[in-house]
């Protein structure tokens, strides 16, 4: 199947004109990154002159699992929005009568979405990395986060998160009648690859190159998949009518 | 071209055994009661919604799943809601179907179809800050952007004030100027007597198609209608002995129904037989059926209508 590039860049740009004017959107944009900074912070800023190389390695991975919570949280308001909030507000009928295709306006929408969440996890890190260098009292904090698999991972699995985050609140806003609800579920959703972030982050596993690019491989499957799994639980008659497309 | 077709959702039928077809530069009224099944026609024809069976070609294609993308790019559909982001402006709501359309180097085709609607004074506002009627307006030049070889309109008035609706229908009068073939789907008989070439009569299934005037024509037999200033002494000696006269009833103190073979024939011995039985002959005339009385006549015959 040939995607149109025209249709998925009208989409994109109709989606981020849209958020830019949602006061709610805006609003959520801006608070829940503040929120993801304070408790990496306050980690950096407790952390005295003599704590101890293992203990600076615990806090590294405790602020990096809050810094990979942010692309998969952050997406998810959009994402869940962006199919049953198109159904509620009766802009998803017209937009179906056009020639796009649901692979295109659903890939639209995530890139729309992941483009935001993956800028402002950058940002965070970044911020992260200066306060550390500047306010830090341990002197091994800002190299031990700036260190090659930290950097890494930042780069691959903000991305890789935030795309699984929102191929499944898109496919949870495509199934759900309701906003609220799918917002709801989306956020708990979202959670999974998280856990096996958890994991790297309290040395359960090794945090290795090999590892990051073995989970990022894994991740990036996962992410081209559920956008597969989406596209095919878009069911256009179901969406107009509510009821599902019987095939004589 | 719609060919016996039919739609299921489970034990409910919206429309079965649907069968017509509408000619390229026609204005085609599809009426019916609410829930008759219109708008999942207009869904089923413009792909939205998949046909459970029969067959049908739209705008020269194929109605066939492998062929919703071509067909949809070759119509326009604009639904009873316009469906419009509110936060974006009017030519935003625009780039994007433009956009979805392919349509190349879009800014001209945007301004003609903001001109067309007389909307272009207000391209730059956000369309929640639109009335209803303009809110149409928008849905209607968006609905002209790709030059659509068949533009479904449905319930295009539906909530309008009268001022508004007005506005609707001198708009859907200039694409019937302009040769674009038009679907209405409406509830509203003079928007469809006014507007449309054809209307088909649809409740669930097809009642009847044609002109207005041949479904009258065809519903309701010839009559004439026959005032009087008094009543007739006799009028069965009258009426019976005119030739052209197959029966007559009162309807009032003195008016008179009678039906006819040929009112243009059965008008003039009409009247030189009051005249000769020494009536005072106050008007003599066809009575007019409006596509009212035609919709209500069908309606009322159809045994799946829901009591009055």
């Amino acid at each position: 199947m040939r995607m149109n590039t025209g249709h998925i860049g009208a989409v994109v740009r109709k989606e981020v004109r849209d958020y830019r004017r949602s006061r709610s959107v805006v609003g959520t944009m801006t608070v829940l990154p503040l929120i993801f900074l304070v408790e990496p912070t306050l980690v950096i800023l407790r952390l005295s002159p003599s704590t101890s190389a293992g203990a600076v390695q615990k806090s590294v991975g405790s602020v990096f699992l809050l810094l990979l919570i942010a692309p998969a949280i952050i997406p998810a308001v959009i994402a869940t929005y962006s199919v049953v909030g198109e159904r509620e507000q009766g802009t998803l009928e017209p937009l179906l009568t056009t020639p796009l295709r649901r692979e295109e306006l659903l890939l639209g929408k995530a890139v729309a979405a992941i483009v935001p969440a993956i800028g402002i996890a950058y940002l965070l890190f970044a911020f992260i990395e200066v306060i550390a260098r500047i306010f830090a009292r341990n002197a091994a904090i800002a190299p031990a986060l700036w260190a090659g698999p930290h950097v890494l991972a930042e780069i691959l699995f903000a991305p890789l998160i935030a795309g699984w985050s929102i191929w499944v609140c898109i496919g949870i806003s495509a199934r759900s009648s309701d906003v609220r609800v799918a917002q709801q579920l989306g956020t708990l959703a979202s959670l999974p690859p998280l856990a096996v972030v958890a994991l790297i982050s309290f040395d359960v596993f090794t945090p290795s190159v090999t590892l990051a690019v073995v989970f990022a491989l894994v991740l990036l499957t996962a992410d081209v998949a559920l956008w597969r799994i989406v596209s095919a639980m878009f069911d256009r008659e179901r969406l107009i009518t509510g009821a599902k497309a019987l095939r004589p | 071209m719609v060919d016996h077709l039919t739609k299921r959702f489970g034990g409910r039928t919206a429309f079965e055994d649907v069968s017509f077809t509408v000619t390229s530069g026609e204005v085609f009224g599809f009426l019916g009661p609410n829930g008759a099944g219109k708008t999942t026609t207009v869904r089923t024809l413009g792909t939205l919604v998949a046909p459970t069976s029969g067959s049908a070609v739209v705008a020269g294609i194929p109605l066939t799943a492998d062929n919703g993308t071509e067909i949809r790019q070759r119509i326009s559909i604009m639904p009873e809601n316009p469906g419009l982001y509110v936060r974006l402006t009017v030519v935003e709501n625009l780039e994007l179907f433009a956009g979805l359309y392919g349509l190349r180097n879009h800014g001209p085709r945007i301004d003609q179809a903001l001109e067309a609607v007389n909307l272009t004074a207000r391209a730059r506002d956000a369309c929640g800050s639109l009335s209803k009627g303009l809110r149409q307006r928008v849905g209607l030049a968006r609905a002209l952007l790709n030059d659509p070889a068949v533009m479904f309109l449905d319930e295009p008035t539906s909530g309008l004030d009268p001022v508004a609706a007005r506005e609707v229908h001198d708009l859907i009068n200039g694409l019937r100027q302009r040769g674009v073939t038009v679907f209405l789907t409406t509830h509203r008989l003079e928007e469809a007597e006014r507007l449309c070439h054809r209307v088909a009569i649809l409740n669930t299934t097809l009642r009847s198609v044609g002109r207005t005037d041949e479904l009258r024509q065809s519903l309701f037999r010839r009559s004439l209608v026959v005032e009087t200033v008094a009543p007739l002494d006799a009028p069965d000696g009258v009426f019976s002995r005119t030739a052209a006269v197959e029966s007559w009833r009162s309807d009032g103190t003195a008016t008179y129904m009678l039906t006819v073979a040929d009112p243009r024939t059965a008008a003039p011995a009409v009247t030189r037989a009051l005249v000769a039985a020494g009536a005072d002959v106050l008007s003599i005339s066809e009575p007019h059926h409006s596509l009212e009385d035609v919709y209500l006549k069908l309606i009322d015959e159809d045994p799946e209508a829901p009591p009055a």
